[in-house]
């Protein structure tokens, strides 16, 4: 199934926004999530499933004025 | 003087963290100015280069409350949506919301900005709202719940210190209850301490330090600065005439004529 993360294409094996998050390298990170423009809590992720083409936001802690 | 939402904070001086020359001039500007909050943000994460990792490894080394913004935002949905997701990653109920209204000065959108932020205080949030002086506005913001208003001093990043000084004497005045905090287009300490003697609780800064050619040494001056404000302010200056008035007195001078 390809996704949308951070605004690039990518093939991913699984569904599941969590396992997602796993498989693409983010494991242990301090990051938030959104799906298709709405925040997905990391208590929400386990049951959150992705469908074809779903735009993906993977954010985290950046330097801000 | 005010809190922040129940909390004290004994310097008055917030800074930004962007745009430093590196991470340890940043780490050693906010010591030596003794500086209790950052303002922070979120950008998109890369999964090989975990840059905002190493971002927080260092902001939670710093050990200070962190102030997060929305910068960049230019709609109510994604400020709120920015907003959900840093409380979640930062851990506070704390956020220094800005909704961008126009490209070239970065004004705020003062009709999405009270939205956003009737939105997130439902929500639970303790919203830091980026405003203007705008009087109807700050009403507004109040009434959404906002405790806090940071109404620009200049444009962000201008340098240009405080560009309507009756408005912010103005918002001051009519909102004696309200945290007050000078955000944004501050250049040099002298633009801080102003805004403190004004009656303003905090300011809050980013590009005047990080800019300068000395950062570390910035930091400290307007740190200082901030403090000589607000004594200044607790002092209850005297009223400017316009005549002088010698300081010396003239009884007793001797004749010598």
């Amino acid at each position: 199934m390809r996704i949308v993360l951070n605004g690039k294409s990518r093939e991913v094996a699984v569904a599941r926004l969590d396992r997602v998050l796993e498989e693409l390298g983010f494991h242990g990170t301090k990051v938030a999530t959104a799906v298709n423009g709405q925040f997905v809590a990391r208590s929400r992720r386990g049951e959150t499933a992705l469908g074809e083409g779903d735009r993906v936001e993977v954010i985290a802690p950046m330097q801000g004025g | 003087m005010h809190d922040f939402y129940g909390v004290a904070l004994g310097n008055r001086l917030m800074l930004g963290t962007a745009l430093y020359p590196s991470p340890a001039i940043l780490a050693e500007a906010v010591r030596v100015a003794g500086v209790e909050v950052v303002t922070v943000s979120l950008r998109r994460e890369s999964a090989e280069r975990r840059d905002g990792q190493a971002f927080w490894a260092l902001i939670r080394e710093l050990g200070l409350r962190v102030l997060p913004n929305t910068a960049g935002c230019h709609t109510v949905k994604e400020a709120v949506t920015t907003a959900q997701m840093a409380r979640e990653v930062f851990d506070t109920p704390w956020v220094k919301l800005e909704v961008i209204g126009e490209h070239d000065s970065l004004q705020p959108d003062l009709f999405g900005l009270v939205e956003a932020a009737r939105i997130l205080v439902a929500e639970g949030f303790e919203v830091f709202p980026y405003t203007t002086e705008d009087l109807v506005a700050a009403e507004r913001l109040v009434e959404a719940g906002c405790r806090v208003l940071m109404p620009w001093g200049a444009p962000i990043g201008s340098g240009l210190g405080l560009n309507n000084r009756y408005g912010l004497r103005s918002l001051r005045a009519h909102f004696p209850e309200v945290t007050l905090v000078v955000d944004a287009g501050l250049g040099l300490p002298s633009h801080a301490a102003a805004a403190m003697e004004l009656g303003y609780d905090g300011v809050l800064l980013n590009t005047a330090v990080a800019k300068a050619g000395d950062p570390v040494t910035m930091a400290k001056a307007f740190s200082q600065a901030v403090e000589a404000g607000r004594l200044a302010r607790a002092a209850d200056p005297m009223e400017p005439r316009d005549m002088a008035a010698p300081s010396t007195p003239v009884l007793g001078k001797a004749f010598l004529g």
